[in-house]
C-alpha cells in the first residue's frame, strides 16, 4: 500500500465527478433538494380536510354541532350543500374529502331527549388521512354531546355529568407530530445511497467499458490501492452530504438533535464505508454500466428508500418483508439517525445497530476487495 | 415521410429489444418486482399497536379498561413496566408504540362522577404512526368513558327523583361514519394505483432514453443517419415500439395488483388506455429529450433519475399535494405524474369516468404535446 499511488487514485476520481454536471447534480443538488422538499413541501401531517356540510335540519342546534367543526383547525368547512347528489360530485371530483350530515330530524330528537343523528361521509381512497380524520371528527362530537348530556342533566335537576375519563395524551420526542422531524434526518441514510447506488457502482464498470481498465493495471497501482483510492473519493463526497443534511436538519428545519454528535458521526461514517464497499462489489461483479445501475438500484437505493422505516414503519409490514429488511442495512442507520436526533438514546440503546453496520461494513469491504483480486487476476 | 421506413425501424427496434434474453426480461421483469416491493412495504396501516400497560389503580374498573383496549383488535399488550425507567426503555427502544398508564384512584374517579385521567404516552417518532395509535386510543377511551357517563347519568337521575325511576333520557349525538370507496380502509388500495401509475413512468421513460443514446453510444447513430431516414421517421420509429410496451407493462402491472394485492377496479379500463395514451405522450417525450442531452447511457440514467425523483415526490403518491405549500401546488400543475396518479387512482378506486376526470385528461395531453414538440424539435436538430 503506497499513500502517493492511493492519493493519486483518488485525484483522478475527484476529476471524473466535478467534470461531469450531472455526478455533481446528483452527488450534492440531489440530496439538497430532497431536503427542502421533506422539509418545506411534503408533509403527511392532517389538517385543514375540505369538506362540505349538509344541513338537512337548518336549526339553532344543528348550527352549534356544525360551529364545533369549523372551530377546529383540522377541518375547513369549503361550501354547503342542499342534497347528496352535491357531496357525491364533490367528493368524485376530489375537490372535498368528507361530507358533514346533519339528519332531518336531528333538533326534534334532541329536543325530545333523543339522540340525534349526524352522518360523516368520509372518501377514504387515501386510508390515512380518512382514520386520521375520521377520530378528529370522532373526537369532536363526543366532546359535543356529552356537553349536551351534561346540560341537560343539570336541567333535570340531575347535577353535573361530567366526562367520565379523559385522556391525557403526551407525544414523546416529536411533541408536535411534524412528519418532517422524522423524514429529514432518515434523508441522510437515502442520500448516502444514491452516492454508493448511482455513482460508486458505475466507476469500475465504466472503467472495463472504457478499456482503461486495462491501462490502470499496467500502472504500478495495485487492487486494493484502486478500491481505496475510489472509496476515499466517494467517501468525502458522502461526508459532504452528510453534514448538509445535519446541518440543515438542524439549523434551518429545527429539527431537535437530542443525542451525541460523535455517536451520530461515528455510525454514518461506517454505514457509508459499507454502502461504498456494496457499490464496488456490484461494480466488480458486472462488467456493463447499465447493469450495475439497475443493480445499485435494486439492492441499495429503493430498499434504503422503503425498507428502511425512512418514511413507512417496518413493524407495519408484512412478515416476509420484515425479515427482509433485517438484510437492510440502512434499516439499522435509520434506527440509529431517529435515535440520535429524536430520541437522544446513546450507546447503549443502539450498539446493536451500530454493531451490525460495522460487521456489514466489514463484510462487504472483504468480498469487494477479493472480487476485485479475482477480477485482476 | 415514409410508412415503409417507419416500420423497418420499428421492425429494427422490436428484434433489437427481443433478440438478447437479459433485454427481453428487463422489459417485463422489473416492473413486476418493483410492483410486489412497492405494493408489499409501502404501507401507512398500523395493525396491532404495541401496548405497555401500567396501572396503578389495581382495581376491576382499570381492569375493564385493558379489556376494552384489548377486545378492540388495534392493541397488542407488549409489556407490563412497574417503573419509570421501564416506560422509558419500552419507549426509547421503541418495544411499545404507546404507554397507557392509570393512575390511583382512577375507579374512585370513575364511580363518583369526577372526571378521571388516564395517560397515554406515545412515540412520536414517526408522527404518521403516532397519529394514528393516538387517535385509536383516544376512541377506545371515550367508548368507556361514554359507558360510565350512561351508568352515572342512570343512578343520578333515579336518585334524586321521588316519584320513582324516571326515564333517563338524556339528549346526545350520534356519528355514523360511511366511507366510501375503500371500505376496509386499507392503504394498499391507495398506494398500488400509484405504483402503477410511477412503474409506467420510470419504464417508458427509461427505456426511450436509453434506446437512442445505446446508437449514439455505440456508433450506430451515424450508420442511420447516412441511410434515407429522416429525424421524424427515426423519432417515431424509435419511440412507438416502447409505447407499446409501456401498455403491455400497464395490462400486467394491473392484472397483478387486481389478482394478488385484490385492489377494487371499478372504473372502465378504456379510460385507463385513454389516459395512459396521453401520458405516455410526456414521458417518451421526456425520454427523447433526455437523449438529447445525454452522449453515454450512464448520463442518460443519471438524468432520468433528476427526471424522474421531484415528479415522483411531487406526484401526490404519499405526501398528498393537497398538504403542500401553495407555491409548491402551483408547480406541481406542470408535474405530468400527478395528473396520472389522479387519474389511475380514481379509476381503480372510485370508478370515475371521463366526465369527472376530463380536466387531467386535458392537462396530460396538453402537457403532452409541448414536451413531444419541445424534445422533437431538440431532436430534429441534434441530428442535422
Amino acid at each position: 500500500m503506497n499513500l502517493r499511488r492511493l492519493k493519486a487514485v483518488t485525484r483522478k476520481e475527484l476529476l471524473h465527478i466535478v467534470r461531469d454536471w450531472r455526478s455533481l447534480v446528483l452527488a450534492l443538488a440531489m440530496p439538497l433538494m430532497m431536503l427542502l422538499l421533506f422539509g418545506y413541501a411534503l408533509t403527511l401531517d392532517v389538517d385543514r380536510i375540505p369538506t362540505y356540510v349538509y344541513d338537512w335540519d337548518k336549526t339553532p342546534q344543528s348550527r352549534e354541532l356544525i360551529e364545533q367543526f369549523r372551530g377546529s383547525r383540522y377541518f375547513t368547512i369549503v361550501d354547503s350543500v342542499e342534497n347528496y347528489r352535491s357531496i357525491e360530485r364533490g367528493i368524485d371530483k376530489s375537490s372535498v374529502l368528507m361530507s358533514i350530515v346533519v339528519s332531518k330530524d336531528y333538533s326534534k330528537n334532541l329536543l325530545a331527549g333523543k339522540a340525534g343523528d349526524v352522518q360523516i361521509l368520509f372518501d377514504g381512497s387515501d386510508s390515512n388521512t380518512t382514520q386520521i380524520g375520521l377520530g378528529y371528527a370522532q373526537a369532536i362530537v363526543e366532546a359535543y354531546s356529552a356537553k349536551l348530556r351534561s346540560d341537560a342533566q343539570v336541567k333535570r335537576g340531575g347535577g353535573e355529568l361530567k366526562v367520565a375519563v379523559q385522556p391525557q395524551v403526551r407525544v414523546w420526542y416529536n411533541s408536535e407530530l411534524k412528519s418532517r422531524n422524522f423524514i429529514v434526518p432518515g434523508l441522510i441514510a437515502v442520500t448516502l445511497m444514491i452516492i454508493a447506488a448511482m455513482l460508486t457502482s458505475l466507476t469500475i464498470a465504466r472503467e472495463w467499458e472504457n478499456g482503461t481498465m486495462e491501462q490502470l493495471l499496467s500502472t504500478p497501482v495495485r487492487p486494493a490501492e484502486l478500491v481505496l483510492g475510489k472509496l476515499l473519493a466517494f467517501f468525502s463526497l458522502g461526508l459532504i452530504d452528510m453534514l448538509i443534511c445535519v446541518l440543515v436538519a438542524v439549523f434551518v428545519f429545527q429539527v431537535p438533535f437530542r443525542g451525541s454528535a460523535w455517536f451520530l458521526f461515528f455510525s454514518s461514517c461506517t454505514f457509508l464505508f459499507g454502502a461504498l464497499c456494496w457499490g464496488i462489489f456490484i461494480s466488480a461483479t458486472v462488467r456493463t454500466q447499465l447493469l450495475a445501475y439497475q443493480m445499485g438500484m435494486l439492492s441499495s437505493f429503493l430498499p434504503a428508500f422503503l425498507l428502511s422505516g425512512f418514511i413507512y414503519a417496518v413493524s407495519n409490514m408484512p412478515h416476509v418483508i420484515q425479515v427482509i429488511s433485517y438484510a437492510v442495512p440502512a434499516r439499522y442507520f435509520v434506527s440509529i439517525v431517529n435515535g440520535v436526533f429524536l430520541k437522544g438514546v446513546g450507546w447503549e440503546m443502539l450498539l446493536a445497530n451500530l454493531a451490525l453496520l460495522v460487521a456489514y461494513a466489514s463484510l462487504v469491504f472483504w468480498a469487494a476487495v477479493r472480487k476485485m483480486r479475482l477480477k485482476v487476476a | 415521410m415514409s410508412l415503409k421506413r417507419i416500420l423497418y425501424i420499428i421492425r429494427k427496434e422490436v428484434r433489437q429489444a427481443f433478440r438478447e434474453p437479459r433485454m427481453r426480461a428487463m422489459l417485463f421483469v422489473p416492473p413486476i418486482i418493483q410492483l410486489l416491493i412497492f405494493g408489499f412495504a409501502v404501507n401507512l396501516d398500523v395493525e396491532n399497536a404495541a401496548l405497555a400497560w401500567v396501572d396503578l389503580d389495581h382495581t376491576p374498573q382499570s381492569r375493564d379498561l385493558l379489556a376494552k383496549f384489548e377486545g378492540s383488535h388495534r392493541f397488542e399488550l407488549v409489556a407490563t413496566p412497574s417503573s419509570d425507567a421501564e416506560i422509558s426503555k419500552a419507549l426509547d427502544s421503541g418495544t411499545a408504540d404507546l404507554v397507557v398508564r392509570v393512575l390511583p384512584g382512577f375507579a374512585r374517579d370513575v364511580l363518583r362522577g369526577r372526571t378521571a385521567s388516564v395517560q397515554v404516552l406515545v412515540n412520536g417518532s414517526n408522527s404518521n404512526t403516532a397519529s394514528l395509535v393516538s387517535t385509536y386510543a383516544a376512541g377506545v377511551i371515550s367508548g368507556y368513558a361514554r359507558d360510565a357517563m350512561d351508568l352515572q347519568a342512570k343512578e343520578k337521575l333515579v336518585g334524586r327523583t321521588a316519584g320513582g325511576p324516571v326515564h333517563p333520557a338524556t339528549p346526545s349525538v350520534n356519528l355514523q361514519s360511511r366511507v366510501w370507496f375503500n371500505a376496509d380502509l386499507k392503504s394498499r388500495n391507495y398506494f398500488v394505483p400509484g405504483v402503477v401509475a410511477n412503474i409506467i413512468a420510470l419504464v417508458t421513460l427509461m427505456l426511450t432514453s436509453m434506446a437512442i443514446v445505446r446508437e449514439k453510444e455505440i456508433g450506430t447513430m451515424e450508420q442511420l443517419m447516412v441511410t434515407p431516414i429522416k429525424p421524424l421517421e427515426l423519432m417515431i420509429g424509435k419511440t412507438l415500439p416502447f409505447a407499446v410496451v409501456g401498455i403491455i407493462d400497464m395490462g400486467l402491472v394491473v392484472l397483478v395488483a387486481r389478482l394478488l394485492f385484490q385492489v377494487p377496479f371499478r372504473g372502465n379500463i378504456l379510460v385507463l388506455l385513454g389516459a395512459s395514451i396521453c401520458f405516455l405522450l410526456t414521458s417518451l417525450g421526456a425520454g427523447l429529450f433526455i437523449s438529447t442531452v445525454s452522449r453515454t447511457q450512464q448520463q442518460a440514467m443519471m438524468t432520468t433519475f433528476l427526471f424522474f425523483q421531484p415528479a415522483f415526490l411531487l406526484s401526490g403518491f404519499t405526501f398528498p399535494v393537497r398538504n403542500m405549500p401553495e407555491i409548491v401546488q402551483y408547480i406541481t400543475f406542470i408535474n405530468p405524474v400527478r395528473y396520472f396518479m389522479e387519474i389511475v387512482r380514481g379509476v381503480f378506486l372510485k370508478g370515475s369516468g371521463v366526465t369527472v376526470l376530463w380536466p387531467q385528461m386535458l392537462a396530460l395531453a396538453v402537457i403532452g404535446v409541448v414536451v413531444m414538440t419541445l424534445s422533437a424539435g431538440r431532436f430534429h436538430k441534434r441530428l442535422e
